[in-house]
């Protein structure tokens, strides 16, 4: 039997070829903002229908994986409608092009689809409005869209939405220039808490998740995977998995070619009527692996090849003055190396898609963060047209980066052909863990060279890292762009001389990107060591930071030969602001009552402040450490400027969530790997934060802003691992400079 | 033949005695809201109440539930109204939710053994459940808000 909601979903496919045929009318509003005409490769396109009945749908094109876009950004096309809420049904989009991208990660599906759902509100509610004003016949600029129907006050004729469907849908869809904008005092939606149109079915487990996917006569399959990156498949015996009852079949998926991507990984799957059995059999097969050349990878090895490589000079990415001359000229230089282990993501819902090979075309229904990555990946796995793909997004059980990879997807749809029935591949924890898109490992040095005030005059920062290019271009070493650019070329501060270097090395693991990505490590880095200057200094860390940061300017890192990515945003529309960044600052030290706090036997307050995903975060951390060594977070304050803001509670949320896995990676995130395999597997030796380890109360203070909006869901992250380093060393007088913390003796 | 109750009615199963009662659940009876997350009962996510109490689903095999009642998030109200559930969507606790009935299938079991929970006895009885998004804080604020104490 096929779950209700999948049902529906199948249907949505035809949910625009429906509404035609029904007398509905359905506007694609094609737009192509300003943003897009650089180098920036989107094009978002806005799909909004009206049934005959006048309700509203609106596609959620991009996926929810607990921040609230799925309310938000349909909010946002609602408001500009005067559509009345009530009558809006939310439609979550199959991966296709004409919504523009659907890849939702990099914190920006507001800040890249704000205009466009203003744009299509906006276009229809004129549509409507001239509808009207033909009805009537009256000037067009006398009726106006409000809450649901069009009112012509001079006359006092109303007609709902639905009585004007049929007649705006006659109308040619407005150029831009006609459209006219509701004022924020207007707005009825945006700014507003609405509850999140999942939110009864969360509560009472009704809620469809990948891994709760079904399809009529589908197979549960487990797969046997290289436990060393890259090992090959040698032999197996399935005779003792054939025996168990239940199992259907075993079938091979051959190993993926380099460079990796987004290929399966390859394996020995096991089929079944049900997830139990198919783990059973699985735990029966016998399996020979040829583990290859990644069999000698080392963590250990590998964490001192980045220290020693970190301590040479590298690629300069950023130059300023001459940090040498001046560190040869000052009188006190400090020297401090850093280190972050790789991560892995473990979101709550492992990797699970359901895949029907049927007629050479395959519908997957899946828990990703970007149906068309599952569309070209499924595409190259079996070779058929992308357009012969259809992907279901379901509700995603968090997402982090890692079901931006639509391995297991694939995984699915190959299983699929092979049997001939739709297939739910499932992983389990274990798997989830060893076979992650790791958040990749760095190692970072610095040097200052500060004067008689203890005010930096030089600063170096090198920062070595495998790159997560690596898993698009075989053995890559050189760091990609967008790296560089989350936090290592775009420091803040005013020192006159100031250089960043780069270095790569390679790691046999799949590399991918999570939760603020390279932000964490070098914002772990920066705000780590400039808290060692300022206690150098004798100075209080606030004061020292904004000093650092200096005057409120913004920080023309073209002009200093920077290739500087800015999330694919021209510095013209989003700077580096030092201004925004000392607001933040002061509004932390603010709320957080920093003047007053006394540092020191076991209790310590920590600060750390970073610009990404456009925003900018500020921190302030308070700690106590008990005679146990043991910490414990009674209250964070975090500050906030990301500019405009749609939904101010899913903002705060974003945020209290951040701090807690900030804290998880900070206190106790790690993984290690020996013999070539990773050595975690499970929540018992990859902890994350449970209920009284993380922040017991994060109190998130958002900057009024009517700034063009920025990213929320990842800028929260970076602050906080720094802010709880510090904070353990104003409680204790204890650096660290490796995380995670749980590595050191803090009794 | 094992006989038991699953949410009010009465079930029988006769496949692995040794199958956890979450792949019974979930696979055989598609109760989805019970989820998989860790399958070693250390995250909470497939938290259901066996005779009233609190049971991690994944490593709970069918032959103990024998002669036993089972319920489930989809059990745990008929429409959505149990205290928690109004105090979980009042307070907006969850993110992505996918951890969200373990989280309110253990509050209600905390809330029945102790009704006027402290904050040491909130953190000891949800202990046991990861939220990944960490939403710990407004789950504290939902199990005091739905057992009527002082936030």
């Amino acid at each position: 039997m096929m779950r209700e909601q999948n049902v529906r979903m199948v249907s949505r496919r035809g949910f625009l070829e429906t509404m035609f045929s029904a007398g509905a009318m359905v506007l694609g509003v094609q737009i192509l903002p300003e943003e897009a005409q650089g180098a920036v490769s989107w094009q978002p396109s806005v799909y909004l229908g009206f049934e005959p009945s006048g309700t509203v749908v609106i596609v959620a094109h991009r996926s929810e994986m607990g921040t609230g876009i799925r309310t938000a950004l349909p909010m946002v096309l609602a408001d500009e409608l005067e559509a009345d809420w009530k009558q809006v049904r939310i439609e979550q989009a199959i991966g296709d092009a004409k919504y523009g991208s659907q890849n939702t990660d990099g914190s920006c599906s507001i800040r890249d689809f704000y205009v466009a759902m203003r744009d299509a509100g906006a276009s229809a509610r004129l549509m409507l409005e001239r509808a009207a004003a033909a009805k009537w016949n009256v000037p067009a600029s006398e009726c106006k869209a409000q809450s649901h129907q069009v009112v012509h006050a001079k006359s006092g004729q109303k007609a709902g939405f639905g009585e004007l469907v049929a007649l705006a849908a006659k109308q040619s869809v407005p150029a831009k220039s006609e459209l006219v904008y509701k004022t924020p005092a207007e707005f009825r939606y945006v700014g507003k808490d609405v509850p999140v149109v999942d939110l009864d079915g969360l509560v009472t487990g009704s809620a469809v998740f990948g891994y709760d996917a079904k399809a009529p006569g589908m197979l549960y399959a487990s797969i046997e995977r290289s436990p060393v990156f890259g090992g090959q498949l040698k032999s197996y015996d399935d005779s003792e998995t054939k025996k168990v009852k239940g199992v259907v079949a075993t079938a091979t998926i051959d190993p993926f070619k380099p460079p990796h991507g987004f290929q399966a990984l390859g394996g020995v799957a096991v089929l079944a009527e049900n997830s139990w059995a198919a783990m059973q059999g699985r735990k029966k097969l016998k399996v020979n692996w040829e583990p290859g050349p990644n069999a000698s990878w080392e963590s250990g090895a590998l964490k001192q090849a980045l220290l020693e490589a970190a301590r040479k000079p590298q690629k300069v990415v950023r130059n300023v003055g001459n940090v040498e001359a001046e560190f040869a000229r000052a009188a006190k230089t400090f020297e401090a190396e850093y280190y972050v282990p790789m991560l892995a993501h473990a979101a709550m819902e492992p990797p699970a898609a359901v895949a029907e090979f049927k007629n050479g075309k395959v519908t997957a229904w899946a828990p990703t963060q970007n149906p068309q990555a599952v569309q070209d990946a499924v595409s190259a796995a079996l070779g058929i047209p992308k357009s012969d793909v259809i992907c279901h997004v379901t509700l995603l059980g968090g997402g982090f980066g890692r079901k931006s990879k639509p391995d297991y997807v694939v995984e699915a749809a190959l299983l699929s052909k092979q049997v001939g029935r739709p297939v739910k591949v499932i992983w389990s924890r274990e798997e989830d863990i060893k076979f992650d898109y790791f958040h990749t490992v760095s190692a970072m040095y610095f040097k200052a060279a500060t004067d008689a005030k203890g005010r930096p005059t030089a600063w170096l920062h090198r920062s070595v890292f495998p790159t997560i290019g690596s898993t698009f271009v075989a053995g890559a070493t050189d760091a990609q762009d967008f790296e560089l650019g989350m936090g290592l070329v775009d420091l803040p501060f005013d020192i006159p001389n100031h250089r960043a270097e780069n270095g790569g090395v390679k790691n046999p693991v799949r590399i991918g990107w999570m939760r603020a990505v390279a932000n964490i490590y070098h914002a772990f880095g920066i705000h780590s060591f400039v808290d060692e200057l300022a206690h150098a200094a004798g100075r209080d860390r606030v004061e020292y930071l904004l000093d650092v940061i200096g005057s409120p300017r913004k920080i023309d890192l073209a002009a200093q030969g920077v290739k500087y990515w800015n999330n694919g945003q021209p510095l013209e529309k989003y700077p580096v602001d030092t201004g925004r960044l000392r607001r933040v600052i002061e509004l932390a030290a603010e709320k957080s009552g920093w003047a007053n706090k006394k540092s020191g036997q076991g209790r310590g307050w920590g600060i750390a402040a970073h610009r990404s995903f456009l925003t900018y975060v500020c921190a302030v951390v308070e700690v106590e450490v008990d005679a146990a060594g043991r910490v414990r977070i009674p209250r964070v304050d975090v500050a906030v400027d990301a500019g405009t803001i749609v939904h101010p509670d899913r903002v705060r949320a974003q945020f209290e969530g951040a701090a807690v896995f900030g804290a998880s990676l900070a206190l106790m995130g790690e993984i290690t790997g020996a013999k070539g395999e990773v050595q975690q597997s499970n929540f018992h030796n990859y902890p994350v934060a449970r209920i009284h380890e993380a922040p017991r109360m994060t109190h998130v203070h958002v900057v009024p802003s009517s700034e063009l909006p920025a990213g929320v869901g990842e800028p929260g992250v970076p602050p906080i691992a720094p802010a709880i380093a510090n904070a353990i060393f104003a409680a204790t007088g204890k650096r660290i400079r490796e995380l995670p913390v749980k590595r050191h003796k803090l009794a | 033949m094992i006989r038991l109750k699953v949410n009010g009615a009465s079930r029988q199963f006769d496949g692995d005695p040794d199958m956890p009662l979450l792949w019974y659940l979930r696979d055989l009876l598609d109760l989805t809201g019970t989820k998989f997350s860790c399958g070693m009962g250390l995250c909470g996510a497939c938290t259901v109440h066996v005779e009233g109490k609190a049971a991690r689903a994944c490593v709970t095999p069918m032959k103990s539930v024998s002669g036993k009642s089972v319920v489930t998030i989809e059990g745990l109200s008929k429409d959505g109204t149990h205290p928690l559930q109004l105090a979980w969507k009042q307070c907006a606790v969850a993110q992505c939710g996918y951890c969200q009935p373990g989280q309110i299938m253990q509050a209600a079991a905390l809330l029945r053994e102790k009704p006027k929970p402290t904050d040491a006895e909130i953190d000891s009885a949800m202990q046991g459940n990861i939220c990944r998004c960490g939403t710990y804080q407004r789950i504290r604020q939902a199990i005091k808000m739905a057992a009527g104490v002082k936030a």
